[in-house]
């Protein structure tokens, strides 16, 4: 199985297609595709690549993992839930002592 | 420091509003991202894993306080509150929106920095020995000589093009510390002599996927001579250099395929043929641009400061903090000062906004202002007085700065690798950290004494593995992270390519690795001063290979 998946063209962000076509942030809300599925929805994101909403769609192909879907790759795992190891937790304790 | 004219004003200018332009037409859609991906990349634009990524240069690491206050602020109002400091001497934001780029840029002109030349096929950031214009083996700072190329080469027509990007280093002083046989063109200041200054050149180092060690063209190019020699060296590797293999495009390749002797004929023919020299430097252009680097004022002092000392006598850590991270100056009873960006724990180079004003306004209080970002991923205060550094690193140990490992084994230099990298094939940071817990007891690091540790997340080596005295590089095997492991490597005056050590580890068995090297080295020095280097050059690897063999199964 597979999601699709793009940066968001005005902040970069990583985003992924729901069964609505929309594209969100959630891996956990994206939509769980067949290849031939998710060949049809990147297909498909042409007209938001046009619109100016996203850029780059691809296939991002899944393992089961304890029952749940996740990306085969640790590039696409650690691009899902966003970087294992940063200075994210450091800077938001910073950005709470400036408030 | 060098201070912008107002041509450097209106051309930096120019080319945000040039930038704000094309993002605009971008996001309307008049751009398609085919066509903006080389102008957002010319801005140091990239699409990284999780975002977009600036870079901004830092020239040659030279930095005030008041452009780290302004980093800091783009830090915290533009993303996510740190910055990350890189081995190029530049600082990389993370997380950027496109539509506030424009804004970074202008809020960046207006402390005179910007991100032009920070990617693409150009003559990139000169990077210098951080050290500069305070070292006391210093023959002359190597600063205006960076700015000179900097000037020549920023959006050089004949350069913007070239078959694959383009680094160049300056060291003015008699030991290497900007690693500058690793560079595409790597200068050291020398006198002759007659007393007259020029420079020793080497062409063709390089680390990446084929390392070399730069072959020296020249002892001695005349000062006059330094950019039009350059310019031949350009022109001979933008003409032969390869553009139809980017793994085979740098110059160090060239130099491999086409046979070095060919390469400096090359050369000398064009150097000779430039006849007219336009581009030869007078005198008076190299003092106008040097007096931007005049030193600050510094006073008279004796040579040892018993302030200095009573703190030493008094505080086990200052003692340590002086012993690792202060090193001599040419000026007597002044010191420079590395404050380390790797704490336990840390992720080596980066730096939150708090920290950044918290160093900004330390640099103001105790070093004249002046700071300088270091290839190994560190701050420096060039210039500080030795009576005043128990009251720095007071102010460090309050701000958390205080790590006392400069140079020690938990300083690695270490990529942003998978966590943030779309070429990495595996983790930096995590193997960084493990490292830096693992030698988290500071007695026990400067027992160990100097040791490199360089970490790279693929075979790109931004994390400079290939000249670790322990160089770590991850690879992907059959979808796993798996880090092969290199040994006595020097960016130095002795440089080396490191030499395998082995198969290779899983993640969770590197700081093993690390350590068994450690204690092997330990175990064999003929003394606490023979370094891991000087050990290693004696013994060799097989002793080392023999320990790392006994960590259980690898395969």
């Amino acid at each position: 199985m597979q999601v699709v998946t793009a940066n968001r063209l005005i902040d970069g962000r990583v985003v992924f297609r729901d069964a609505e076509g929309r594209w969100v942030e959630a891996f956990a809300a994206a939509a769980v595709l067949t290849p031939e599925a998710a060949a049809a929805a990147i297909a498909a994101a042409g007209e938001d690549v046009a619109a100016r909403r996203i850029v780059d769609p691809y296939a991002v192909a899944l393992i089961d993992l304890d029952g749940r879907p996740t990306p085969a790759t640790m590039r696409e795992r650690i691009r899902a839930s966003g970087p294992t190891s940063g200075s994210e937790a450091a800077a938001r304790a910073d950005r709470a002592r400036a408030a | 420091m060098y201070v912008y004219d107002d041509f450097d004003h209106q051309f930096v200018a120019a080319r945000v509003a040039q930038f704000r332009d094309q993002v605009a037409r971008r996001l309307s859609g008049d751009l398609t991202e085919e066509q903006f991906r080389p102008l957002r990349l010319m801005n140091g634009v990239y699409l990284q894993l999780h975002s977009y990524m600036l870079r901004v240069a830092i020239p040659y690491g030279t930095l005030s306080s008041r452009q780290l206050r302004s980093l800091a602020r783009i830090a915290r109002v533009y993303d996510k509150g740190y910055g990350h400091f890189t081995t190029r001497q530049n600082i990389q934001f993370n997380w950027p929106a496109l539509k506030d780029l424009p804004d970074i840029l202008e809020e960046l002109a207006a402390v005179e920095m910007h991100a032009i030349q920070t990617s693409g096929n150009c003559i990139r950031n000169v990077t210098a020995d951080h050290f500069a214009g305070a070292a006391p083996d210093e023959i002359a700072d190597p600063r205006p000589y960076a700015e000179i190329l900097r000037q020549w080469s920023s959006l050089h027509p004949e350069f913007t093009y070239l078959p694959r990007k383009f680094k160049i280093a300056v060291t003015g002083a008699t030991e290497d510390r900007a690693a500058i046989r690793f560079h595409d063109i790597g200068f050291a200041v020398k006198k002759n002599a007659a007393g007259e200054i020029g420079f020793e050149v080497h062409v063709g180092g390089g680390l990446g996927r084929s390392p070399f060690v730069a072959w020296k063209l020249r002892d001695f190019l005349p000062e006059a001579d330094l950019l039009a020699y350059t310019q031949a060296i350009l022109r001979v590797y933008n003409l032969y250099g390869r553009r139809d293999n980017k793994y085979k495009a740098r110059i160090k390749i060239l130099l491999h395929e086409a046979g070095r002797e060919t390469i400096r004929d090359e050369v000398e023919a064009e150097f000779a043929a430039l006849g007219d020299r336009a581009l030869t430097l007078r005198p008076d252009d190299v003092a106008r641009i040097a007096a931007h680097f005049a030193p600050p004022a510094f006073e008279t002092l004796a040579a040892e400061s018993a302030i200095e000392a009573a703190a030493a006598a008094r505080d086990p850590a200052f003692a340590r903090w002086t012993g690792a991270n202060v090193s001599a100056h040419k000026v007597a009873g002044y010191a420079s000062v590395t404050i380390s960006l790797k704490p336990e724990d840390g992720v080596p180079g980066d730096a939150t906004a708090t920290e950044m004003e918290a160093i900004a306004d330390l640099a103001d209080r105790f070093a004249f202002g002046h700071l300088r970002i270091s290839h190994r991923q560190n701050v420096v205060f060039p210039h500080v007085k030795r009576d005043d550094l128990p009251a720095l690193h007071a102010g460090l140990v309050a701000a958390g700065l205080a790590t006392a490992n400069a140079g020690l084994v938990t300083d690695t230099i270490t990529c942003p690798g998978l966590d943030f990298c779309a070429l990495a094939n595996a983790r930096s940071i995590p193997i960084a950290k493990d490292i830096s817990r693992r030698f988290a007891d500071p007695a026990r690091a400067a027992e160990i004494g100097p040791l490199d540790v360089k970490i790279s997340g693929c075979i790109n080596a931004c994390g400079h593995h290939h000249v670790g005295a322990i160089g770590i590089l991850g690879v992907d095997r059959k979808g796993r992270e798996f880090y092969q492991i290199t040994l006595g490597g020097d960016a130095g005056d002795a440089a080396r390519i490191g030499d395998a050590a082995g198969p290779g580890f899983w993640p969770d068995q590197v700081a093993d690795a690390v350590e068994t090297i450690v204690d092997t080295y330990l175990s064999l020095r003929s003394s606490p001063r023979e370094t891991f280097l000087e050990a290693y050059g004696r013994v060799g690897v097989a002793p080392f290979k023999a320990a790392l063999a006994t960590l259980g199964e690898r395969t």
